[in-house]
């Protein structure tokens, strides 16, 4: 009965940080059970993870510009756009993929230091800015893609970013079907996560702070691994990583990094909490707000050669509502729309969760008109929650 | 005394890990004026916001009697049916609309479907005469200056029959003049049959205005005195649990000759709105010297601190600013820091402290690069920092974890302190460094000031208090319109003298 307790207590407490993970779970039980456990097998779990990457790192960007109190509405035809320029460096200018790729990032860079000048230096509202911006790169890309219509990639390099898995370990005979490199790195994740997490608690006991009851905190630990073995094992029994996965991780863990532990990840949300006290504190407000545009264009340059890359090729629709797709999966993911509040990880589940009810609508045959209602649903149940728990978190 | 208004019974209510108020009961009989005293921190606030319905009925425990009835609020509109109106601290019009739009806001004037404007204006120029503000109604409240605001504010709670007004620091951000006028006004009201419960601070007020005065401390009740039997000692007494012989610590002669700041023939235009803000302003501070700035509001003595503390708000200045001996230009707020100047913000929620985040963060923020490595930010480091500033400084928090919106406005005041502390500054300017804070907070602050200039720093304390300019500093300034307009040292000053130059 006393564990019980606990559990709600510490469950009611952080309803808020679980949450999001437990809607996640729910969704993917509720698909496991309605498609009969296609849902769930290795091969749409991969496939799912490779059509979330291009909406994901958007998410990323976008959360940090919501965090700053800003929107950027472009980043969905600038994505597009961006990603018409590497098929066309690659495929007109002949340029490799390994120019062309940074090439597209400049460029992205570039594109949201534009709009970080009309935000910070002009002083035009982030909403109006960025809507110049969508109508701008939509028409730039109808521009280059005019003449060819679609523009075909043959790099294979660039096209395995898209479709491509991480090697194997060669000349291992053991567990055949099986991706073992992909199952080492997940057993390396465990193992950091479980030492990463009791090293912080033993921190915060040092210091008196509050931590949670010895059991919760073994069977969080517990669920976690569960979380991440399970995953790994659902990839190792496909292909293994792809590497989009690998570029969504890579960054994920960049963008923890720095919004978390870093003097600038502070400034950030400091500018966000209140723009006119971090000034005050010395926090150049207009340099916090180039660096978080700047990083959105970049990430809308990923963006787009994830896109290309997966699709072979660069069309004239592609960019398309992303930019809401990725402020829908910041929100879910608990980025607060007043500011100064959100993680980038919870981004990354937002968006998973946004792709989770695409694919299982998918394979359950239901039909796109009634996929776009249940989004707008789970979007607005999941704000309502995020206003709801507020305060009590 | 007449029959009871109000009965608020063994009120109870509990935040997560406090206990706000402990079993508090409150009597405020028919057509008093009854001011309710304590220290930040003591449950006054909470008890007015269960007043009003802003805690609904059910988050904590006990009764309110209103008008003989059992009343269950379930929100503000509830308790200003049962004829119940709050005006808090930070006024809550509508800056854009005009003073009629803003008295029958929420309670339109209706013709049918319709607002009925000419009904609407005649009737805000009533209310208008009953809290003597001799305005056009048809000006916006953003033309007004906050003393008017407040009257507005007042004029609209009558317009809804208020029966108990309930007022939270009403005089906390208006000058003497305002302040003698709402109190008039406070008394006229009385004479009309309106009930009125005053929160404040600055006790000569309470002891001035008060019929009944009750002291919270703590989150109980302490005491309920009569008018005849109180004197600001006995208040302080009673607020803090001690006897506090002198409001302002001893101060020695810690005043060098080198000077540490000074600025010379500097003045200042705002772009935005095409005015001359500051003219010809000459000043110097020297080393281990507290120098007050006094004056009106809106004088100009924020706008100078501003201007001198990296012109954030990107003014035209003219003029030359020297720090300990060099000239200097600052481009941005870090420039004054990194030449030794720290900056404590008037406003300490609207542009002071981050509210959503918790103490350790706040406390670092001006200075993170101190405690980084690498651009990495070193968490312990930052815990222990902050736990520093927390003992030395007195910050009443269970933990540097609390964000710092659950904390009273004295400790968030400690906070801000704390960081700027943080960045070791030579020169500090303390803008309003009391304002809204209790006797026990104050007096800490001024031993923290005290306790600094010994140590070599050097000291600019913007005030509208004036005992508090005459009780700390060391020479005086009297801005007035943007302009210096007398200097004294403090042994010469009075009162007096310092409202003359200020009103010149």
């Amino acid at each position: 009965m006393n564990f019980f307790n606990t559990a709600r207590k510490v469950l009611q407490q952080n309803i808020r940080e679980y949450g999001m993970y437990i809607a996640l779970f729910v969704i993917m039980a509720i698909f496991t059970v309605t498609t009969k456990g296609t849902f769930i097998s290795s091969r749409n779990i991969v496939n799912l993870v490779n059509q979330t990457g291009y909406i994901a790192v958007l998410a990323v960007g976008m959360t940090l510009v919501i965090v700053i109190r800003h929107i950027d509405l472009s980043v969905g035809f600038l994505g597009g756009f961006l990603g018409a320029v590497a098929a066309i460096a690659m495929s007109q200018w002949n340029l490799p993929a390994y120019l062309a790729v940074p090439l597209t990032l400049a460029l992205g860079i570039l594109a949201g230091t534009i709009i970080a000048f009309l935000v910070a230096q002009m002083k035009i509202p982030a909403f109006v800015a960025t809507l110049a911006g969508w109508l701008i790169y939509r028409g730039a890309i109808l521009v280059v893609t005019e003449s060819t219509g679609t523009i075909v990639i043959s790099d294979p390099t660039f096209n395995a970013i898209g479709n491509g898995f991480i090697p194997d370990i060669p000349g291992l005979t053991i567990l055949p079907g099986i991706h073992k490199l992909t199952l080492i790195f997940g057993v390396l994740a465990i193992i950091f996560l479980v030492f990463s997490e009791i090293n912080s608690r033993k921190k915060k006991q040092a210091y008196n702070f509050e931590v949670l009851p010895t059991e919760m905190f073994i069977i969080k630990l517990v669920f976690m691994s569960a979380l991440i073995g399970g995953i790994t094992w659902l990839l190792a029994g496909y292909q293994g990583l792809s590497w989009t996965a690998v570029v969504v991780l890579v960054v994920t863990i960049i963008y923890h990094f720095i919004t978390t532990q870093t003097v600038l990840g502070r400034h950030i949300y400091a500018v966000g909490g209140n723009p006119e006290a971090a000034e005050l504190s010395g926090i150049n407000v207009k340099r916090i707000t180039y660096i978080v545009f700047g990083s959105m264009g970049m990430l809308a340059g990923l963006s787009g050669i994830l896109f290309a890359s997966r699709l072979q090729s660069a069309t004239t629709t592609a960019g398309g509502l992303w930019e809401l797709d990725a402020i829908a999966a910041a929100f879910i993911g608990g980025v607060s729309p007043a500011g100064g509040i959100g993680k980038v990880a919870g981004s990354i589940i937002g968006a998973l969760v946004m792709l989770s009810l695409t694919s299982g609508m998918n394979l359950m045959g239901i039909g796109i008109s009634y996929q776009y209602i249940a989004r707008g649903a789970v979007l607005a149940a999941a704000v309502i929650f995020d206003v709801k728990t507020r305060g009590k978190g | 005394m007449n029959a009871p208004i109000l009965e608020m019974k063994n009120i109870t209510k509990e935040f997560p890990g406090v206990k706000a108020l402990s079993n508090v009961s409150f009597q405020v009989a028919q057509g008093e004026i009854h001011c309710l005293v304590g220290e930040n921190g003591a449950g006054k606030s909470t008890l007015m916001k269960i007043l009003s319905g802003v805690y609904s009925h059910g988050n904590y425990t006990g009764d309110i009697l209103f008008n003989g009835q059992v009343q269950n609020f379930f929100g503000i509109s509830d308790s200003e049916k049962a004829g119940i109106a709050i005006i808090y601290q930070e006024l809550a019009l509508v800056p854009e609309m005009t003073v009629y739009e803003n008295i029958f806001l929420g309670n339109e004037v209706r013709n049918g479907f319709l607002v009925d404007w000419n009904e609407t204006v005649k009737k805000a120029g009533e209310m208008l005469k009953k809290v003597k503000l001799d305005i056009n109604p048809a000006l916006k409240v953003r033309e007004l200056g906050v003393g008017k605001q407040q009257l507005v504010e007042i004029a609209k709670a009558l317009s809804k029959n208020v029966k108990l007004l309930i007022l939270d620091e009403p005089t906390s951000s208006l000058n003497e003049t305002d302040s003698e006028n709402l109190l008039k006004l406070l008394r006229d009201l009385k004479e009309q049959g309106v009930t009125c419960i005053m929160i404040s601070h600055k006790l000569k007020e309470v002891i001035k205005i008060a019929d009944t005065v009750t002291v919270l401390r703590d989150g109980e009740t302490i005491c309920t005195l009569r008018a005849d039997e109180i004197s600001e000692n006995m208040l302080i007494k009673h607020m803090v649990g001690r006897e506090i012989n002198n409001i302002y610590p001893k101060r020695e002669k810690t005043v060098s000759q080198e000077i540490v700041l000074e600025v010379k023939n500097w003045s200042a235009t705002n772009p935005s709105l095409g005015r001359t803000i500051l003219k010809d302003i000459n000043f110097n501070l020297k080393k281990g010297e507290i120098v007050g700035l006094a004056g009106l509001i809106g004088s100009g003595r924020t706008e100078l601190a501003l201007s001198i503390f990296g012109n954030p708000d990107e003014y035209q200045l003219s003029g030359d600013l020297y720090v300990k001996g060099k000239k200097q230009h600052f481009a941005h707020p870090r420039d004054a820091i990194n030449a030794g100047v720290a900056y404590v913000t008037e406003d300490r929620k609207g542009d002071g402290l981050i509210l959503i985040q918790d103490v350790k963060q706040n406390i670092s923020l001006a200075n993170l690069r101190q405690i980084a490595d690498r651009g990495v930010v070193n968490n312990n480091a930052e815990v222990k920092v902050a736990n520093e500033y927390k003992s030395s400084l007195n910050i009443k928090t269970p933990s540097v974890e609390q964000l710092v919106s659950n904390l009273s406005g004295g400790n968030q005041q400690k906070v801000a302190l704390g960081k700027w502390l943080f960045v070791s500054p030579e020169i500090l300017i303390l803008d309003e460094p009391t304002r809204g804070i209790d006797v026990g907070a104050k007096y800490e602050i001024y031993t923290i000031m005290t306790d600094l200039v010994k140590q070599g720093m050097s000291i600019i304390m913007i005030s509208s208090e004036l005992s508090e300019i005459l009780g700390m500093s060391d020479r005086v300034y009297i801005v007035a319109s943007g302009k210096i307009a007398g200097e004294m040292a403090t042994a010469e000053a009075t009162q007096e003298k310092i409202m003359r130059l200020a009103t010149n």
